[in-house]
């Protein structure tokens, strides 16, 4: 009786209430057919949704790129908007296969959270934006400010952090989502608005009158925005790392979505081993030997990623700064494919 | 407790393969055989049901569960072999005793049910662990690190998450409670206004509860703070009144009251003075009762309790000063506006939810009042004017009484709407409970489940708290059967 108790009650658990977290999120993928990438509700040039409803930006491409990756088709990726606050828990629960959102790698997100950043695909800072007409030259003078900004980021501590240490006074406004914080601004409820430096470039788009608003020249904060997977499935870990990686690498060797069919023939031993005609480097991962030659010719480089949707001919006129390749005094360095 | 919490939690993995049947049997085992005890044999059962718990519990922690669990099934099977002594039958089987059965299968039900939240439980906590998440409520003591706009007891960004706890809470009780009262007033003007014969006024009602409670919700929210926000003028700009209240963007300021040491009086005397109203007002009650003279105790009352704080407050020196909110006009065009923390702010965004929820909750409050008042018999009137009760008293001692009996239970459940739609206030920055604690603090500690947990039974207190309130007064209403 009591065994058979056991054998009953154990088989209940064991369907009902016991996930899988921990099981291979490559093999899930695969059997569902496409990879679920949680995005921002907006953010130009990151994860947005252009006049065809279309989901375009860096972060957005970076999840198309791994789409290519798996199933050598960028288009098998399906998004989910999250705001800040529901973003990690999304990730956790299994929601959302990789989370692509503008998001700060920090020590504690990366250790309590159960999670881990695969890289860093944009090297931001937080700054401020005020509004031209209060003649505001630094952020030094900013005491007795009013701050509208985000809840559920590191932006709320930095300003903390960053009044506090210069003894200014302020009072944060902060609300949920960044299309409420933009209005409030615009309508003057805050002297300034506050969020990492490329955000403040999207958000300015924004406003009614994008021209009539400064960024400041401090950068208050480091904010190394990167994908971030689940603890405990290396394999998906190294894909998402790889993926990005690929990309950079790309770019190192002047390997682009406009020469890649030229540079499949290419006799360079580096070049060969990334497009997969040399080695096989792709099973390693577990995918396809074609991988990163699916992300190049689909998705493009690390650097044709960045002109297309932040760089200077975007709105966002974003220069390349840090996140140029290590190679022109950027940040930007990736491993070899050895 | 917190060892055998720590024991539980920390056994290897293997154990909640298998193990935690084995607890989850002792937990069921012994339930029932409390049930058991309790029901079949009363008081005693109880002590006997009592001593057994303590038994099993220092069994599980000194020895192994599997000790609990073989101790749970004996005394289990024992309990049921006993032979039931009916009063009237003599010794009947248990299994013939229309009591055992149904006491069986109320055991059997409440054995799932445990069980079903014992294993979500450890699921849970199991879950978290296997994915690395920090759980456990340790993160109250950490610091904050974050600013909040309004607070009402001190707080700074050096302050725990503890603390940011208890700001959001009483951030969403203070605008709950300035709400219910705002509704209520204006809900019992716009029903009565509903009723009135006068053409202009009863539309102007009818058309105001049609549209408001049509809207939904978020959306009044965001036409107080946006559209209305655009409207007053801007940081460096305001409009006042008597040049003591201010309005601008920022909110409205006005003085900010500051007591001195003697000012305790004028609330002793305040306090006094409504405890001898009311004392007044049962004696004249009393002596109405007795001889039918009335006493005009109302407006007595309210005399006492205006005179007599403001008597203390003139014999002790007016000790009351009034700090006024600074407003910079000349210098650096940055610089000018209202200073913080100097006055009395009331931020744009308690002013926009307060006015959004207690509009819209007011539409259906006015209903609720109209259908009261409805509800009173026009028969009950008529008897009043009969025995020659003038519109006043009618109104007051016979319709309105009769109506609240029928206005208190839905306007309960109003009240409960009322206070757990202020979270939808995290949508224009007001820092309630969601806002701060559901929010920021959950996004900065990362642990969902506890925070969730922590704030849904707050909800689940403060309606708790609003229904017993009103239940109480219902009760006091209530039809009194002879």
């Amino acid at each position: 009786m009591k065994v058979l108790s056991r054998v009953a009650l154990g088989a209940l658990v064991a369907a009902g209430f016991a996930t899988s977290a921990s099981a291979a999120t490559l093999d899930d993928i695969k059997k569902k057919g496409h990879v679920q990438c949680g995005v921002s509700q907006g953010l130009p040039g990151f994860s947005n949704t252009d006049d065809s409803g279309k989901w375009t930006g860096i972060d957005v491409d970076l999840c198309r790129a791994v789409a290519a990756a798996v199933f050598g088709d960028a288009t098998k990726v399906k998004f989910t908007p999250l705001s800040a606050k529901e973003r990690f828990t999304a990730l956790q629960s299994g929601e959302v296969d990789i989370l692509s959102r503008n998001t700060t790698w920090t020590m504690g997100r990366d250790t309590a959270l159960g999670l881990n950043f695969a890289g860093v695909n944009y090297y931001d800072g937080q700054g401020f934006m005020v509004p031209k007409k209060l003649n505001v030259k630094s952020a030094l003078e900013l005491g007795g400010a009013s701050v509208c900004t985000n809840t559920g980021t590191t932006t709320e501590l930095n300003v903390a952090d960053y009044f506090r240490s210069n003894n200014m006074k302020y009072e944060v406004v902060a609300f949920e989502k960044a299309d409420e914080v933009v209005a409030a601004y615009d309508a003057g409820r805050c002297d300034v608005y506050t969020t990492d430096r490329s955000g403040l470039a999207a958000q300015r788009l924004k406003l009614s009158k994008a021209d009539d608003h400064v960024v400041l020249p401090e950068i208050i904060s480091k904010e190394p925005l990167g994908p971030v997977v689940r603890q405990g499935d290396d394999q998906w870990f190294n894909i998402v790392k790889w993926t990005h990686f690929a990309m950079v690498n790309a770019e190192e060797m002047g390997v682009s979505k406009a020469n890649h069919a030229e540079m499949m023939k290419s006799a360079n031993p580096g070049i060969k081993r990334l497009l997969g005609t040399e080695g096989d480097f792709g099973s390693k991962l577990g995918l396809g030997n074609d991988w990163a030659s699916s992300v190049i010719s689909q998705v493009g480089n690390y650097g044709e990623v960045y002109e297309a949707n932040v760089g200077p001919n975007t709105p966002l006129k974003l220069a390349r700064g840090s996140n140029a390749l290590w190679t022109k005094g950027g940040l930007q360095y990736a491993p070899p494919v050895r | 407790m917190q060892g055998l919490i720590d024991r539980i939690t920390s056994l290897p993995e293997w154990y909640f393969e298998l193990g935690r049947i084995d607890v989850t049997f002792a937990i069921l085992m012994l339930a029932g055989v409390i049930a058991t005890i309790m029901s079949w044999k009363g008081r005693p059962g109880m002590l006997v049901g009592a001593a057994y718990v303590v038994v099993a519990v220092v069994l599980a922690y000194f020895m192994s569960f599997q000790a609990a669990v073989g101790l749970g099934m004996i005394a289990s099977i024992a309990a049921l072999l006993v032979p039931n002594i009916h009063p009237e039958h003599g010794t009947i089987s248990w299994f013939n005793d229309p009591r055992a059965r149904g006491l069986i299968a109320q055991i059997i039900l409440f054995l799932l049910v445990t069980f079903g939240i014992y294993a979500m439980v450890t699921n849970t906590i199991v879950n978290l662990e296997r994915q690395n998440i920090a759980s456990g409520f340790g993160f109250l003591n950490q610091t904050a690190g974050f600013g909040i706009n309004q607070t009402l007891i001190p707080y700074t960004e050096e302050s725990t998450y503890g603390q940011t706890f208890i700001v959001g809470l009483l951030n969403t009780i203070l605008v709950a409670i300035v709400g219910i009262f705002l509704a209520t007033i204006l809900g019992f003007i716009v029903g009565v206004a509903r009723l009135s014969k006068n053409w202009v006024i009863n539309k102007i009602a009818y058309w105001y509860i049609e549209v408001m409670r049509n809207v939904p919700l978020l959306l009044h929210i965001f036409v107080w703070y946006f559209a209305v926000l655009r409207a007053v003028p801007d940081k460096r700009d305001k409009w006042s009144l008597f040049d003591t209240f201010h309005l601008n963007i920022y909110g409205i300021w006005a003085p900010e009251p500051l007591p001195g040491p003697m000012f305790w009086m004028t609330v002793v005397a305040f306090l006094a003075a409504i405890v001898i109203a009311f004392i007044l007002a049962k004696l004249a009650k009393a002596r109405q009762m007795r001889t039918g003279e009335t006493f005009p105790s109302f407006w007595v009352g309210l005399a006492i309790i205006i005179i007599l704080p403001l008597a203390a407050f003139f014999a002790t020196g007016s000790p009351l000063d009034f700090e006024h909110p600074k407003f910079v006009a000349e210098g650096p065009i940055f610089k000018r506006g209202f200073e913080f923390q100097s006055g009395l702010q009331v931020i744009p965004e308690f002013i926009a939810l307060l006015l959004a929820l207690s509009i819209y909750t007011a539409a259906y409050i006015a209903e609720i009042v109209r259908a009261g008042i409805l509800a009173v018999s026009h028969g009950q009137t008529e008897a009043a004017n009969a025995l020659g009760l003038r519109s006043g008293p009618t109104l007051r001692l016979v319709v309105i009484p009769q109506a609240l009996r029928v206005i208190i239970p839905p306007l309960t459940n109003q009240y409960l709407n009322l206070t757990k739609n202020s979270s939808l206030a995290v949508a224009i920055a007001y820092p309630d409970l969601v806002a701060v604690f559901a929010g920021t603090t959950l996004n900065q500690t990362g642990q969902a489940v506890e925070i969730i947990v922590i704030t849904m039974l707050v909800y689940l207190g403060l309606s708790l708290v609003t229904s017993a309130i009103m239940n109480w007064y219902n009760s006091r209403i209530a039809l009194v059967e002879r």
